[in-house]
């Protein structure tokens, strides 16, 4: 990461999520979310499941909430694509879903090759009916998780916070 | 070239008959289906409201189990799921050797054929062995299942032994007759999370 200063959205994600008692953390390893992954595997009260692709992770949660546990997804968005799918039963049986994507292929990205999902993580998450919270502001990121909770678990919705490059910083080559 | 194809000669079980036994001495097991026949063969054997019927998501049994294990300790988890679903999910077999759950066993129901789409081969029948992959997933056991006593001696291993646990059940592919399954998703989940969570499902 490229002059990233040190933030505290991580942590404010982390107090929403508590607050929220999401006891499943499901994640693909992504430098974004690492703060909070960390932070998820040291927690008593939460199970972190490293996924070996983001295909599995609607279905974890699925599962989760079948068994009476809230859940979330944490990936990079070039995982979206992976979970379209698997997105059909989150629609179908109306269960919540909370995942929080954090961007590539956005914000002075530097590698073509995260342009064309980065750029389509939005409409292709609309079209699998996700609402979509984008937040470029580190500031705003806990109140937008904590929003976004409410609506996934309160008013069974799948939401999606995506998290601009601009928050998470840009890599550059060989940093 | 043809590839390896290793289809054992005299395969007997028929797959309605392996999950009415499985499913017989099932006690208060939670049971996820996965699509296809799989499904079909759980309702035959008893609709239940501990069980829960997959019609889409191919690749995702096994994590719907997952994810209802982790949350639900006590409870025994069963999967029941074809070999073409869970060969589209195939990496889920690692994700669940890493996280161990003691009370999660998967069933494949092997016919080595994708039933809904014409009997094509699956990757079983060329040889790809699901139970060496799930030993070398981490998985606490797993074994393939040719004959009735072979059955047998895997019910316990399903219903009650320290898991996880991946039987193969090798069953011949002919057509069984198709029986009417809950497939209205918001139903079976309310069924489902009332059954196992009384009223703390509205929560």
């Amino acid at each position: 990461m490229a002059a990233r200063k040190k933030e505290s959205w991580p942590a404010d994600i982390f107090r929403a999520l508590q607050q929220a008692d999401v006891r499943q953390v499901v994640y693909v390893p992504d430098a974004g979310h690492k703060w909070l992954i960390d932070r998820c595997e040291r927690d008593n009260k939460i199970r972190a499941v490293p996924l070996t692709s983001e295909v599995e992770g609607a279905a974890v949660l699925a599962g989760a909430w079948l068994g009476g546990e809230r859940g979330v997804l944490l990936m990079q968005s070039s995982g979206v694509g992976n979970c379209i799918n698997m997105m059909s039963i989150i629609q179908e049986c109306r269960f919540p879903l909370l995942t929080l994507v954090t961007m590539r292929g956005d914000w002075g990205e530097f590698n073509p090759w995260q342009i064309p999902m980065g750029q389509a993580v939005e409409p292709v998450l609309e079209a699998a009916g996700v609402i979509v919270h984008r937040v470029d502001e580190a500031a705003r990121i806990g109140e937008t998780v904590a929003a976004a909770t409410y609506m996934a678990f309160d008013a069974m919705q799948s939401v999606a916070v995506v998290i601009g490059q601009r928050v998470v910083g840009f890599k550059q080559w060989g940093k | 070239m043809a590839a390896r194809k290793a289809k054992p000669a005299h395969i007997t079980l028929q797959r309605r008959a392996v999950v009415k036994r499985i499913l017989k001495h099932r006690g208060d097991a939670l049971v996820v289906s996965g699509i296809g026949n799989a499904s079909q063969d759980c309702a035959a054997a008893g609709d239940d409201p501990n069980n829960f019927y997959l019609f889409g998501i191919m690749g995702g049994a096994a994590m719907v189990g997952l994810g209802m294990a982790l949350a639900q300790p006590k409870r025994r988890v069963v999967v029941i799921t074809g070999d073409g679903e869970l060969l589209a999910g195939i990496g889920s077999l690692a994700t669940i050797g890493v996280q161990a759950p003691k009370n999660l066993a998967i069933v494949v129901i092997d016919n080595q054929a994708y039933g809904a789409t014409g009997m094509q081969d699956t990757h079983t029948g060329h040889g790809v062995d699901l139970a060496a992959i799930a030993l070398g997933s981490g998985f606490a056991n797993a074994a393939t299942v040719y004959t009735a006593p072979e059955l047998e001696a895997a019910m316990d291993p399903i219903l009650e032994d320290r898991g996880p646990f991946l039987a193969v059940v090798k069953v011949h592919a002919k057509a069984v007759r198709r029986v009417k399954v809950p497939n209205d998703g918001p139903y079976m989940r309310s069924r489902f999370r009332r059954a196992l969570l009384g009223d703390a499902a509205d929560d």
